[in-house]
């Protein structure tokens, strides 16, 4: 009997081709959009060619027209709001730089979307992510890298289950972006020459902080000091919200050489400013640990990984142990640079083919 | 495919169909002109304007075609407005103005279609205070309940005659009579859209003032509407820049929709019993197929026999323990027609103020379907939907418990 798959399908051109290629594949194939937007700032989120917006859904309804599958929109509106933008704001505030699509994956991609489609008889999700799934020797499922190393969207998928991951088809990790824009192109979708969505997908011009402003039941911190490492005051900064670890551009300090962000303080809003090297580390410990291709890690053991600090990150070679109390920490062969709290540390086997597990930077 | 949705809209009825189809050609004249094609177009817009006036015994020179049911109760809400701000304007003393005057009151429920809604809430940004009235449990709004809101400054009153998700229908002329009684003054409109055709309406046009409908919800074309102002009334025009409608309505007829709204609306009058009893049959047959499933609350009047105060196609209700959204997928897959609430342009489901009005928990609302019959549906269409509802409510329901 055929297989049913939902495909998430964003209006973009990768979801477009994965839910072509799944339907090439003989699969049952079902479209669906959520809608995550609220009301009073869809025009935002649409203008940002963001990816789920009004227009993107208007894409995607004639790209399941085309490839001639049933698309639906399904409302996502509250858990996108209590898993993602609520986090977001809440972690900004604490002085943290969180990463939205993680949790928009593990809540709400992985969590409420494939329950419902579990729930309307599909078999599968799947998703235009460049990443593919395998299944290793122990019989774990991991998340590997996409065929192709310019594309790897590997990092922000980390938290998944191995539940998830085995109701789960990434047929675009199996595929270079020019090839899936042939694809698309060959199959007449309309999206074929869609640019690719960039930036956070419902803060619509990189402004984080007037975002945060405008969140219902936000205490947005007030203005605070930036220091120097030894504790000087420099200059008054705008609040915490308005900063995050690694920063250089924006922070209206004039100094004599470059300086950056080091450190927020979020209980006494104190944001220390250094230079790059002090921005260097080589010890990363991560909280809320979840552990993919590795079962876990006992106390004492030491495992050889390549592990990345933020999506964009290429990753670097270090041991992984147990940290205590569920955390972990990696050290690194060389230092890395601006490792931000709430950001994932992700960590890869030696060849950073597949992940073994990441957590939350601490 | 099993069509069990048609209070979204309906299929043209035949007759619709060929009354329009000459004037989708041959007969294109425009009817403001004075040769003897635009003649026969002129003439065949005041057919409709009898036909389409006869279910509610109003003469031709009170119906207005529009584009649509939200045209004619935009129209409604604000040119009673404009008309209440000039008069108010025009009676005042030396010293009186616009402002003086204020900006009126208006009374309507909270059960409304958005139409009404949304123009209420932009009447209420320009100034007017608004009145939304709460149903009772069955969705009903007395007439007293509308007198005692009534204030000085009301110019208008809003009551829906039937309600498009439960089904309730309004004592819509009590509530004229009763206000009229008290203030002649005071327009009573009533946005007609889901019961013109469905009931029985024939003396509406003593009662109210003001009375919206549309073609496609009985068998004729989309992009058609009306709008019935009472004869003598005073309500400014919406849309402006020619003489057409007796100058209130401007923009070139469309006149197949026109012709092929009037064709159904004679249609549904020389029928409506038959329809309204098939309705009730097939309704009252698939609703307790559907109470026989644990955990259904029905949303909207219910008597045992008969409901006459419900819309004669109507089912309404919320089934625990399932998400309508996902029901409505598992329906579409085997071909049956239904819907959750209110359809939306995105297609997305949202929250319906109507059930959250009638004190629907939001996690009941979450489990609402709205099945619409209409007398083509058949008996056997109403036990294999029954069969696939059931179907799909345990699948949904057992679906939870494994996860």
């Amino acid at each position: 009997m055929k297989k049913t798959v939902v495909v998430g399908m964003s209006g973009g051109v990768d979801s477009s081709v994965c839910a072509y290629l799944l339907k090439e594949q003989s699969y049952d194939v079902i479209g669906v959009t959520m809608q995550i937007w609220r009301p009073e700032n869809t025009c935002d989120v649409s203008d940002n060619g963001g990816c789920c917006g009004l227009s993107a859904v208007d894409d995607a309804r004639r790209v399941a027209e085309v490839i001639g599958i049933p698309y639906y929109v399904m409302d996502f509106r509250g858990e996108f709001q209590k898993y993602v933008i609520d986090n977001f704001t809440s972690q900004y505030v604490k002085g943290r730089t969180p990463n939205p699509c993680i949790e928009c994956n593990r809540h709400v991609k992985w969590e409420a979307l494939l329950k419902k489609s579990r729930d309307i008889g599909a078999d599968y999700l799947a998703t235009g992510h460049y990443a593919r799934i395998s299944q290793l020797e122990n019989g774990r499922y991991t998340i590997s890298a996409s065929r192709t190393s310019a594309k790897d969207q590997t990092y922000a998928l980390y938290a998944l289950t191995q539940d998830q991951l085995s109701h789960t088809l990434l047929p675009i990790g199996e595929y270079e972006k020019p090839d899936v824009r042939r694809i698309a192109e060959e199959a007449g979708l309309p999206v074929a020459h869609k640019k690719d969505s960039q930036e956070i997908c419902f803060v619509s011009d990189g402004d984080y902080a007037s975002f945060i402003e405008k969140e219902d039941g936000i205490v947005v911190p007030g203005p605070g000091d930036f220091v120097t490492p030894d504790g000087t005051f420099i200059a008054k900064h705008k609040g915490i919200t308005h900063y995050t670890v690694g920063q250089r551009r924006g922070l209206g300090v004039a100094a004599g050489e470059r300086i950056y962000v080091t450190d927020i303080d979020p209980g006494t809003d104190r944001i220390t400013l250094g230079s790059d090297e002090d921005l260097l580390t080589s010890v990363v410990r991560a909280e809320d640990v979840c552990w993919m291709g590795l079962e876990g890690i006992r106390p004492g053991e030491k495992v050889r990984v390549r592990a990345k600090i933020r999506y964009n990150h290429g990753g670097e070679m270090g041991v992984l142990e147990s940290d205590g109390d569920g955390c972990v920490k990696v050290t690194f062969d060389k230092n890395v640079r601006a490792a931000a709290p709430g950001q994932a540390l992700v960590f890869y086997d030696e060849s950073g083919t597949y992940i073994y597990g990441g957590g939350t930077i601490i | 495919m099993i069509y069990l949705d048609n209070a979204a809209t309906t299929k043209l009825e035949d007759c619709a169909f060929e009354a329009m189809l000459p004037f989708l050609k041959d007969e294109y004249g425009n009817a403001s002109a004075v040769y003897e094609i635009a003649r026969r177009s002129k003439k065949a817009v005041f057919n409709a304007r009898k036909q389409c006036g006869k279910l509610i015994g109003a003469s031709p020179s009170e119906i207005f075609f529009t584009s649509g049911g939200t045209e004619s109760d935009n129209w409604a809400l604000i040119g009673a407005y404009d008309s209440y701000r000039r008069k108010a304007g025009a009676d005042g003393d030396a010293n009186s103005n616009l402002l003086s005057a204020g900006c009126g009151h208006i009374i309507t429920t909270a059960i409304e279609h958005h139409a009404i809604i949304r123009t209420a809430e932009y009447l209420k940004s320009c100034g007017v205070s608004v009145t939304f009235l709460k149903p009772d449990s069955e969705g009903f709004i007395s007439p007293e309940q509308v007198v005692s809101a009534l204030r000085e400054d009301t110019f208008l009153v809003s009551v829906m005659t039937a309600n498009n998700e439960i089904g309730t229908i309004e004592p819509v002329c009590e509530i004229a009579d009763a206000v009229h009684a008290l203030r002649k003054d005071i327009l009573v409109h009533t946005d007609s859209v889901q019961a013109f055709g469905q009931i029985h309406m024939d003396g509406f046009a003593g009662h109210v003032d003001l009375l919206s409908a549309s073609a496609h919800k009985l068998g004729g074309p989309k992009g058609c509407g009306l709008l019935f102002i009472r004869d003598g009334l005073k309500v400014a025009p919406f849309i402006r820049g020619g003489m057409q409608e007796s100058g209130r309505r401007a923009g070139t007829e469309n006149i197949p929709g026109i012709v092929g709204f009037g064709a159904a609306s004679e249609k549904a009058c020389l029928v409506l019993d038959e329809k309204i009893k098939k309705e009730v049959m097939l309704r009252d047959e698939l609703l307790s197929r559907i109470l026989n499933m644990d955990g259904v609350i029905i949303n909207g009047p219910y008597e045992e026999k008969g409901c006459s105060k419900r819309l004669p196609g109507n089912i309404s209700v919320c089934v625990t323990d399932i998400e309508g959204e996902s029901a409505l997928i598992m329906l579409d897959r085997e071909e049956i027609c239904a819907s959750s609430g209110s359809a939306c342009a995105s297609g997305a489901r949202e929250p319906s103020h109507v059930l959250k009005a009638i004190g629907r928990s939001d996690d009941e609302s979450k489990g609402s379907l709205r099945f619409t019959i209409s007398e083509h549906n058949t008996s056997d269409e109403i036990k294999r939907a029954a069969e696939v509802i059931a179907d799909v409510v345990c699948r949904l329901r057992s679906g939870r418990k494994h996860l």
